[in-house]
């Protein structure tokens, strides 16, 4: 059985040493029960980047609660039900009704802003508060969670990179890593919130409006309708070209919803100016000059080529739902990542090499025995973290070689106890078997131990070090198997053939 | 074909008998640490303190005192340039901005446009190689410190845990004893040499950890065996047996270790050599530790009346009826 696991080893570990197009060619040729899965590499070997980002998930409360009021005002003046103040609250909203007996009404109408709004009144019902419930708040986060992979997900997609990985990550986090990718694209790319709106300016005063600044003229401000006439949503496609003048633009399609909306509201207000917003930026004001109802149209905002690449894609990709800031970054560049491949396998090298030859050299022909058992052992390492497609980062390496010293260890106990038992008297035979089972529980012990530590490791550290306590794992349990079974295997094969009189070790 | 014998079978050092040198040598150790601890402190890494750190290689050798002047000019806060195992590899370190995440990216961005147009080739591209950049902001750097304690933690409670349940609680404080001296020398190494520390070196003291305990364990086992076996010899003598006897384990296997650790050191790359380097102090004191303290700690219990009294527990005990002989093999 020792020698199908140990086949087995080398054959799963195998693959690792093809070339990339032999492995994708096995790959397709085999059936997937059969070695052909190579070892995941770590963004630390392989270069690429990885980005912790925080969902402001605050913004989309904000947004809620701002929609909630406007829905709540006009409800409110449909049934002609007064109030002297109205206004956000977190995640809610507040308003201060005129007449107390208004107050069931306003209640009826303040609970049908969301699913299980929670509606309490602070003082005998004339302040009427409207919340959010635990379930909804739950149900929005997940939902902007998922929408913002989605979109991300898009937007790295459209970068054209290899097996990018977008995770959440606990309550309000996402965890993207792209091997081989430049960081610096990526951030732009992704941190862009991209919420494309357009406004008509608002010439009243009080609640109707927003002011927002101009990209262009740094320290003017407009103010515009609060509501949006046209959203990002209502877009179809947008792409980077050149407008008249040359400059770069972006032109845009929307649709069917779009561009009636859009055809309605500029017949209604010719010859006035509405803002193109985004990120709560005016990027430019233009005057509605006619009727737009084609459905198609530019913005240009004084952007170089670049940037109307990034925003064609932005735009096509759609706006994140909330803003997405970096809280932590991990970035290895190609160069360092072969680097630490090659120092990794030449430090590897010569640590075993090293190893091979102290044993041969202590133990003589039991120390070859160890030997063959340490070579099997690393194959083994390498077999099991290909099937599991575990992910090898540098420190894992570092862990492999230290499994690599610690291996011999089992080995040493069981010859020294060897040794022991030969002075002390006991034939070559039985001396062997003692030397097995005496040492067997502190083999045992040491290896749970340093288990422990590596258990511990791994469900607390974090990328680099997580791949460390995998191969330390990994290696403890090899080397567990192929120090005692593979030896054993091949002293008692020795045995039968000699017969010696006396054990050289 | 015979193996050469490093270490002798009849070996006999008086191991306990040095116990007191190594009393004062090991309280010079935790003394000095924790003074070193207290006034010098860790160099904590951004993992902890939060901050950047980008590493640079230049086309061409750089004059440092230039560029610390100019990139702490950009007024960034206080910037940090040190080599990186050659003297075009830089690594660029900058605090954590206080006024929060934005004035973190502007402040990446002030350095990397000046590191940009600092090197410039004939198409006044930028010819810095980024090979590394690691940004780690408030809150995570926080939660990392949460964690990196609470590993420690768990590890010591597992770790406390299992001799617990293996051997007798003597043994158990002497072991635990023997970690804590371990941890804090390393810790004290690090406040020594200033050396950077981070999750990787967190992740260092967590296997030294192990592997102390591992090496102490065995120490521990060859002693309550030999409790077992010779009921009447002194007790110091007795310990001083046991040692001698996995004295061959011990250097051997801490030795092939660090052959290991030290071709990892020299040839593998400055990324992980702070790590390696942990490692490989940690197991020359571990094997230490459990040579020198846990042993003599242990031999301050009267630990042969609780050993004996539970002997049916145990059952590796062969039963084979040794009588005493004067204390050395036979």
């Amino acid at each position: 059985m020792v020698i199908i696991i140990t086949v087995m080893g080398f054959a799963y570990s195998m693959p690792n040493l093809l070339s990339v197009d032999a492995q994708n060619a096995l790959r397709n040729a085999v059936p997937s029960w059969l070695p052909n899965k190579t070892i995941n590499l770590g963004l630390d070997l392989r270069g690429g980047a990885h980005l912790l980002y925080g969902i402001d998930i605050d913004v989309v409360f904000e947004e809620r609660s701002d929609l909630m009021v406007q829905d709540a005002r006009s409800s409110l003046r449909e049934e002609r039900i007064g109030y002297s103040r109205i206004g956000t609250l977190d995640k809610g909203m507040r308003v201060v009704l005129r007449d107390q007996s208004d107050a069931e009404e306003a209640r009826k109408i303040l609970r049908n802003l969301g699913q299980n709004m929670q509606v309490s009144s602070p003082d005998d019902g004339r302040t009427l508060e409207a919340r959010l419930s635990e379930a909804e708040v739950t149900e929005i986060v997940d939902q902007t969670i998922q929408q913002s992979i989605e979109i991300v997900r898009r937007r790295v997609d459209e970068l054209g990179t290899t097996e990018p990985s977008i995770a959440r990550q606990g309550d309000d986090r996402l965890l993207l890593q792209v091997p081989g990718a430049n960081a610096e694209d990526l951030k732009r790319i992704v941190g862009t919130t991209a919420k494309l709106t357009f406004h008509l300016l608002y010439e009243g005063a009080g609640m109707g409006g927003k002011t927002l600044p101009l990209v262009d003229e740094p320290g003017v401000d407009l103010s515009v309708e609060r509501r949006a006439m046209i959203t990002g949503e209502m877009l179809e496609t947008a792409s980077p070209s050149f407008g008249q003048s040359g400059e770069a633009v972006v032109s845009f399609r929307l649709n069917g919803q779009g561009a009636k909306r859009f055809c309605d509201v500029s017949s209604d207000n010719v010859g006035k100016r509405f803002a193109i917003v985004l990120d709560n930026e005016i990027i430019s004001a233009p005057v509605l000059r006619e009727p737009i109802c084609g459905g198609s149209g530019q913005i240009s905002g004084g952007f170089d080529v670049q940037t109307a690449n990034d925003l064609a894609l932005l735009l096509r990709a759609g706006a994140l739902p909330a803003p997405l800031n970096v809280m932590e970054e991990r970035t290895v560049g190609p160069s360092l990542g072969a680097d630490s491949i090659e120092a990794g396998q030449i430090a590897s090298l010569i640590a075993l090499a090293l190893v091979l030859v102290f044993m041969g050299v202590s133990y003589g022909l039991f120390g070859l025995m160890a030997n063959v058992a340490l070579v099997v052992n690393v194959a083994l390492i390498f077999a099991v973290l290909s099937v599991l497609q575990a992910t090898l980062t540098l420190p894992g390496i570092a862990g492999i070689v230290l499994t690599m010293g610690m291996a011999v260890d089992a080995n040493v106990l069981i010859f020294e106890r060897i040794r022991e038992e030969l002075a002390a008297g006991r034939t070559p035979i039985s001396a062997i078997d003692a030397g097995y089972s005496r040492a067997m529980a502190t083999i045992i012990d040491s290896n749970l131990t340093t288990l422990i530590a590596a258990i511990i490791l791994f469900s607390f550290g974090t990328g680099p070090i997580k791949g460390f306590a995998v191969t330390l794992g990994v290696g403890i349990m090899t080397s567990f198997f192929s120090a005692i079974m593979v030896t054993r295997v091949l002293v008692v094969s020795w045995l039968r053939k000699t017969k010696p009189s006396r054990v050289p070790i | 074909m015979r193996g050469l014998q490093i270490i002798p079978d009849d070996i006999n050092i008086n191991v306990m008998g040095l116990r007191y040198v190594a009393y004062v040598i090991s309280a010079i150790i935790i003394i000095g640490s924790l003074a070193l601890l207290g006034t010098r402190g860790l160099n904590f890494g951004i993992d902890f303190s939060g901050g950047t750190v980008i590493e640079i290689k230049t086309p061409e050798v750089p004059d440092l005192t230039v560029l610390r002047r100019d990139l702490n000019a950009l007024g960034v806060g206080g910037i940090s340039i040190q080599e990186f195992g050659a003297p075009d590899d830089l690594l660029i370190r900058l605090p954590q901005q206080a006024a929060g995440p934005e004035a973190e990216k502007e402040a990446i961005q002030k350095v990397r446009d000046y590191l940009d147009s600092s090197f410039t080739g004939e198409g006044n591209e930028s010819l810095v190689d980024y090979r590394r950049t690691e940004y780690v902001g408030p809150q995570v750097g926080e939660e990392l410190q949460t964690q990196g304690m609470y590993a420690v933690l768990f590890s010591l409670l597992g770790i406390l845990g299992y001799i617990w349940v293996r051997f007798e609680w003597q043994f158990g404080v002497a072991a635990v004893l023997a970690l804590a001296h371990d941890a804090i020398a390393t810790l004290g190494l690090f406040a020594l040499t200033q050396m950077e520390f981070n999750l990787s070196t967190v992740a260092a003291v967590l296997m030294i950890a192990g592997y102390s305990i591992n090496d102490t364990v065995i120490i521990f086992d060859r002693i309550r065996e030999t409790l077992r076996k010779y009921k009447k010899m002194p007790l110091i003598e007795l310990f001083n047996v046991s040692v001698n006897n996995t004295l061959g384990r011990t250097i051997m296997t801490s030795f092939t270790t660090l052959l290991a650790l030290i071709a990892l050191y020299v040839f593998g790359g400055e990324v992980i050599r702070g790590f390696v380097y942990a490692l490989i102090f940690g197991i020359v004191i571990g094997t230490y530790s459990s040579i020198f303290v846990a042993a003599p700690i242990l031999s301050l219990f009267n630990i042969r009346r609780d050993v004996l009294k539970v002997n049916d527990k145990y059952p590796e005990d062969n039963g084979d009826d040794e009588s005493e002989t004067d204390g050395q093999k036979a």
